[in-house]
């Protein structure tokens, strides 16, 4: 495979692939490294296997329709401690706060980074602090939300206790802190697609007078779309996963909980849980112990991740666009990505 | 990249390019105080904890849980303060699952990163890649939902011999949740970030250089180990140090799978050292908020945010210093 791909290199004269089959003479050691090899790739496919049919199982056997339109009840029965209605309401609404903030800012950054990038030490600056974000356990993530969100000052964000002390949990602090978790996965694949164009696209929007700003706007985001879009939803996908800054930042309540009258805001300024956090709970490690529901729940998780990780390789069209990318990182990509 | 300066132009669309930059340019600045704001109001928010114990924050020293509970009840410990707090049985919880986790993670993501960048026939290759993204996509918590249901009690009631559990009864009791579980799960979960990180590194090996390896009569197997992977040697350990940050930070699946008690597994115990309980600070903070903003507990918990915030940033950059060899290869940038 690998001669394959040097023979399609500009520049390198196609050579015939080497026979693949040969290692019977091979040294033993050099032979017992190829099947480890093997046995290790076969391995994972089998890891990975084992994970989906597992879920899949205790999903199917678990998960009833009605589940999704009860809203979680309070009881030590798992019969009657009702859906996650409210979980998968709260996931939505985590989602997309944190992707409605993350998105235009990681497309932002990323273009004024490789577009402008001036002065240099500011765009060096910049770069090891969106490093040091992507790389920040989300646990602390969270931590560091709930110390500013329970500043009196952003306390209309939250609820406010009889004494004036300000709990910091909400949807809006939870969604908020989400966009920084999924900000470094825009940013990234958006850098990497502005580098991907060819700098004569910039030159001949130059020269047909256009300003820097306009060919920005004009040529180079409409050009990197499918770019954007795949990191944006990496990120969702993340948002989705993250279960820490959840159990932190958005209460112990199970049921949405809103805050005042106003509708939607209420919603927002309250406690509730999502699909993360309802799993969690739901387990042995957490206060309820219903192990029926939180499969079921985790089935449905796995599910939209699954979903989320193909819609990826469709937009970043297919898992070999270039033999190196995988997961949407590669050595460009200074950081995981992925948590 | 930016490439030369645009030509001259009416002044209203210079006056707007500049207007644009400079908002772009304030947004980047934003991310700096962010960060800065972050580190600082974590490290001051944790103060009162370190200033109260000093360095001994990090020494052995007591039960963590009667420590919590002092907190908790606002009775502090005999001859303590109420911010008494040593932290050694998480941190060496930490360390062990950590170190762990990425031993056994190194060798199949090296051994995969080789059959997926070399060996691997295309249709396995594409079998393949998509697992290794699957396994990476898994939230934690479901991660921690198979251990805590199928692996813990498998181990519980498979692996742990009626001996073993007596041979420690009398300091921990052992029920599968435990080190053993922990490491296994949190391998599986950082060996898709080094597989990808380290194929993708062989796979930018110049090929001219294995073609002449192979010319020169050198089997694939060793020219591979002794072209490519030497060639990728930074970026192994790039890996490396950055799944060890993302090790370092796991707390939700460490909170659910590794028994929650606060329990310095001692290696001296053998094979039973494997399935003693451990817990590791990101797990802790996971386990002892209870929506506290501020009192003992809080900047306890503070403190330890704070730990794990410095050492995944030291982590990040030494995983960054370790990248750059590769840099005079022309390999990444």
């Amino acid at each position: 495979m690998a001669s394959a791909r040097l023979a399609g290199e500009p520049g390198a004269p196609a050579i015939a692939p080497p026979p693949r089959h040969r290692s019977a003479s091979w040294p033993l050691v050099d032979r017992l490294g190829y099947w480890m090899c093997w046995a290790t790739g076969i391995g994972l496919c089998l890891i990975a296997a084992a994970i989906v049919l597992f879920m899949l199982v205790k999903g199917i056997s678990y998960l009833r329709p009605g589940l999704f339109v009860e809203s979680p009840a309070p009881s030590l029965h798992q019969n009657q401690s009702g859906g996650f209605l409210d979980p998968i309401v709260g996931t939505l609404i985590v989602t997309a706060l944190g992707t409605l903030i993350a998105a235009p800012a990681g497309v932002a950054l990323a273009t004024w980074l490789s577009e402008y990038g001036r002065p240099s030490w500011l765009a060096r600056a910049v770069e090891s602090a969106i490093d040091m974000i992507a790389g920040a356990p989300s646990i602390v993530l969270a931590i560091f939300g709930l110390l500013i969100f329970s500043r009196s000052f952003v306390g209309f964000l939250s609820q406010s206790a009889a004494n004036g002390t300000v709990t910091g949990q909400s949807f809006f602090a939870a969604g908020i802190v989400m966009a920084i978790i999924a900000l470094p996965l825009v940013f990234a694949s958006t850098r990497e697609a502005l580098a991907q164009i060819p700098g004569r696209m910039r030159e001949a929007s130059f020269a047909l007078g256009k300003t820097r700003a306009t060919t920005i706007r004009r040529v180079l985001l409409p050009s990197i779309r499918p770019g954007i879009a795949g990191g944006v939803v990496l990120g969702m996908g993340r948002i989705i996963g993250d279960t820490a800054i959840i159990v932190i930042l958005l209460g112990e309540t199970l049921k949405n909980e809103a805050v005042g009258r106003i509708p939607l805001i209420g919603t927002l300024r309250g406690t509730g849980s999502t699909l993360t956090s309802y799993v969690y709970k739901n387990s042995p490690a957490g206060e309820g112990n219903a192990p029926q529901k939180a499969y079921a729940a985790a089935f449905v998780l796995l599910m939209i991740v699954l979903a989320l990780n193909a819609l990826v390789s469709r937009l970043t069209g297919g898992p070999n666009r270039r033999g190196a990318r995988l997961l949407g990182l590669s050595l460009t990509a200074r950081m995981p990505w992925i948590r | 990249m930016a490439t030369g300066a645009p030509p001259t132009r009416p002044r209203g669309a210079v006056r707007t390019d500049r207007r644009a930059e400079r908002t772009l340019g304030a947004l980047a600045a934003g991310v700096l105080v962010l960060v800065g704001l972050m580190v600082a109001t974590v490290v001051i928010s944790a103060w009162p904890s370190f200033s109260a114990n000093g360095l001994s924050w990090f020494a052995p020293g007591g039960d963590v849980v009667a420590q919590f509970r002092a907190m908790h009840a606002g009775t502090p410990l005999p001859g303590h303060s109420l911010l008494y707090f040593r932290a050694w049985p998480l941190i060496w919880g930490t360390l062990l699952v950590t170190a762990l986790a990425v031993a056994i993670a190194l060798v199949i993501s090296t051994l995969a990163a080789i059959f997926l960048a070399e060996f691997a026939p295309q249709p396995v290759r594409h079998l393949l890649e998509p697992v290794v993204r699957l396994l990476a996509g898994v939230p934690s918590v479901v991660y921690g939902l198979i251990g805590i249901l199928a692996l813990g009690p498998f181990v519980n009631n498979h692996l742990i011999s009626e001996a073993r559990r007596q041979s420690v009864a009398y300091v921990v009791q052992l029920d599968g949740a435990d080190l053993a579980t922990a490491t296994v799960i949190l391998a599986v979960m950082i060996t898709p970030i080094m597989v990808a990180l380290i194929a993708g590194a062989l796979t930018s090996v110049p090929a001219s250089w294995r073609e002449g390896s192979v010319a020169l009569g050198v089997n694939r197997w060793r020219t591979i180990v002794r072209v490519s992977l030497r060639t990728a040697r930074p970026a192994i350990v790039a890996a490396t140090v950055l799944a060890t940050a993302r090790a370092l930070g796991e707390a939700i699946m460490l909170a659910m799978v590794s028994g929650g008690r606060p329990f310095a597994a001692n290696p001296l115990d053998g094979i039973t050292f494997l399935f003693e309980p451990v817990q590791p600070l990101g797990a802790t903070i996971v386990q002892e908020f209870g929506g506290e903003t501020t009192g003992p507990i809080a900047s306890t918990i503070y403190a330890i945010a704070a730990v794990l915030l410095v050492s995944a940033a030291l982590l990040s950059f030494a995983g960054w210093a370790a990248k750059q060899p590769l840099k005079r290869y022309g390999i990444g940038v």
